[in-house]
């Protein structure tokens, strides 16, 4: 223990130095257990908006780029499914639902002078109660044009069943509010309008193309019976859309999400390399100054590992508190950049319930970026101890 | 008394390898050291005095020649083993005194015991040595820095008798004592050897020497 009480004592004669290392370790742990608490919060989010419809199959036209999310802008350029295919997925994806979707934007009144810009989705009449739930109202009834409005519209804009408004300049009444749908991979309605196919049409011309068409899959376990089906039948000649499922989207989301994370410890791994860089540069000059207090110690006694034993001390002294403290701060600071984060990141969403930025992987990462912290400590005192011991009494007794 | 020396030197040469030249610090000594024995080395300055002593103190390695400690060659002994002689066996007083300045003056003395003992009986063996050695209690707590040099010899002194040695190397023990210390001190190390320790002292005061019942004589490295 007395080698113990030496090391403290060594660090407390130097203390402006063992701070400065402290500190480093603290920025290093610090970095790597935010960072990585970021990427988790991400991933957190990412899990939790999407709506994870597992039995939805996305048929986009094949772009050059293959963006499979629907959501993709480039996957919205004039690129379209043609009737005639839409046919053949019915067909080869029987007894499955396929429902083909319309999507553009046309300029809205909603009266007392609000006007906005807003999407509007085409569907089949029959289609809509299998895609979308309603909030309030009632589903359009049979050749009546009334439409249906996302709930974040309806909110901003005070929509109600009955409300008038105006598209394009065809004034219509709101049938229903939608039910909030989150961030799904097929549609995003919560901003839209919902219409009839056949009033969609009528409003922007009569193209008889699709930009995306939804196979409703009744068995999970079939859905990849069914892209194959489409892969097969649409795509044998020549590629002419993509296919893609929500679990696909999701793993992709998943996969992203994961390299964000590893690039984020990276970042925070590159500043505690920078912390053991120190430690060793602090550790190295304790020895150097020491050589004689050594060559002394060696001499009337201690043995190597004694010496050894000494410098690893104060190497793990420094590394235990700098991650301690370290641990501390990144789980109050990493804590709240999450939160800032993900306030910055998501305003105008609403998350699931229970929604929580801070779980286990979150702890995960402070234990990790602390165990790192020491483990470099002791990492870079290591070869400074070695060295250390290793000299030869009365050679490290004659330097002063 | 066995008849296996203590120490038995067989042709040991030192050379220090310089720029300049080498530097023959010791050439070709054979010595043997019998136990109990109380022996003055004496020579002009510079004629490897020192450099005999860290040899007998296993601190130093030889650049030619065997050194026997109780009959086992030192140069097959492992580092650890050879600590463990310093430790256990061997008192040395160093001739610049090499004392720990992080530490107090009881504290370097305690060092050599606290590497295998407890504090508590430290403390008590430390105070009754630094006694013996003539320091007064006042100055237990001074760093070395804050003694003067006789003080700072008779706790190396004092260091050096803490762990109850076998062998005890003084390289000039009363070189920086008035001649009243200087004599309580030489008294102290002959009370030892009466109790049975090998003695062997570096110095250059023959009142000194007269203490000791051989004398070895070196000049240039070599023993006359
Ligand atoms: N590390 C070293 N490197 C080079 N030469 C050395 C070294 N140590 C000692 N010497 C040389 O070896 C010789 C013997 O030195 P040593 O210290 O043994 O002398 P000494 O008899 O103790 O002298 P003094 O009475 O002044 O203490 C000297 O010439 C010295 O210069
Ligand atoms: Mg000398």
């Amino acid at each position: 223990m007395i080698f113990f009480s030496f090391a403290v004592r060594n660090l407390r004669r130097h203390w402006i130095r063992s701070t400065l290392s402290i500190i480093g370790i603290i920025i290093g742990v610090i970095a790597i257990a935010s960072l990585g608490m970021m990427g988790n919060s991400i991933n957190l989010l990412v899990a939790s908006v999407i709506t994870d419809i597992g039995d939805t199959v996305v048929i986009t036209p094949h772009t050059a780029f293959g963006g499979t999310f629907a959501g993709d802008p480039r996957a919205a350029v004039d690129a379209a499914i043609p009737a005639r295919e839409v046919e053949m997925i019915r067909r080869a994806t029987n007894p499955h639902r396929t429902i083909p979707v319309l999507q553009g934007a046309d300029e809205v009144e909603f009266g007392r002078g609000k006007s906005g810009y807003a999407r509007i989705i085409g569907l089949a009449p029959e289609d809509i109660p299998i895609l979308l739930n309603i909030a309030d109202g009632q589903y359009p009834r049979q050749n009546q044009p009334r439409v249906l409005v996302g709930t974040h519209l309806a909110r901003e804009y005070g929509m109600i069943p009955g409300s008038r408004l105006t598209i394009g300049n065809e004034n219509t009444r709101v049938s229903g509010v939608l039910a909030e749908r989150g961030l799904a991979f097929d549609i995003n309605p919560d901003y839209a309008i919902v219409v009839s196919d056949a009033w969609y049409r009528n409003h922007f011309g009569d193209k008889d193309t699709y930009p995306m068409v939804i196979v409703r899959v009744s068995d999970l376990d079939e859905i990849d019976a069914v892209k194959e089906a489409i892969e097969t039948r649409i795509n044998r000649r020549e590629v002419v859309v993509d296919v893609a499922d929500s679990r696909e989207i999701l793993r992709q989301y998943r996969e992203i999400y994961r390299q964000i994370t590893v690039f984020l410890v990276g970042i925070g791994g590159i500043s505690l390399i920078i912390a053991a860089v120190n430690i060793l540069n602090v550790t190295y000059i304790s020895v150097t100054e020491r050589i004689h207090e050594i060559g002394i110690m060696r001499g009337i006694g201690a043995l190597r590992h004694d010496i050894l034993r000494m410098f690893l001390y104060e190497a793990m002294i420094l590394g235990l508190i700098g991650s301690i403290i370290g641990g501390i701060v990144s789980a109050v600071s990493g804590y709240l950049v999450s939160v800032v984060a993900l306030e910055l990141a998501t305003t105008g969403m609403t998350f699931g319930e229970g929604f929580m930025i801070f779980d286990m992987n979150a702890i995960g990462y402070i234990a990790f970026g602390m165990a790192f912290g020491i483990g470099t400590s002791i990492t870079a005192g290591l070869y400074p101890a070695w060295r250390a011991s290793h000299l030869a009494p009365v050679d490290a007794m004659r330097q002063k | 008394m066995s008849d296996v020396p203590l120490l038995l030197f067989r042709g040991v040469s030192k050379i220090y390898p310089l720029p300049a030249g080498d530097v023959v610090a010791l050439d070709c000594v054979t010595l043997t050291v019998m136990v109990g024995e109380f022996i003055a080395v004496m020579g002009p300055s510079g004629s490897g005095k020192s450099t005999l002593l860290n040899m007998m103190g296993c601190l130093d390695v030889p650049t030619a020649g065997e050194i026997y400690l109780s009959g086992r060659e030192i140069s097959r002994m492992s580092d650890d083993d050879l600590t463990r002689l310093r430790r256990d066996r061997i008192g040395l007083v160093f001739q610049q005194f090499n004392l720990i300045p992080l530490l107090s003056a009881i504290e370097n003395v305690e060092f050599p015991i606290l590497l295998t003992t407890a504090r508590a009986e430290s403390r008590r063996r430390a105070v009754e040595v630094l006694s013996a050695v003539g320091i007064e209690a006042s100055h237990f707590s001074h760093k070395p820095g804050e003694l003067s040099g006789g003080q700072q010899q008779r706790v190396a002194i004092a260091r050096a008798l803490v762990n109850d040695p076998d062998i005890l190397l003084c390289d000039e023990p009363t070189g920086n004592l008035d001649t009243k210390t200087g004599t309580a001190i030489m008294d102290l190390l002959a009370a030892e050897n009466r109790r049975g320790k090998t003695v062997i002292m570096v110095t250059h005061d023959p009142d000194v020497a007269a203490y000791a019942r051989r004398t070895i004589r070196i000049v240039d490295g070599r023993i006359t």
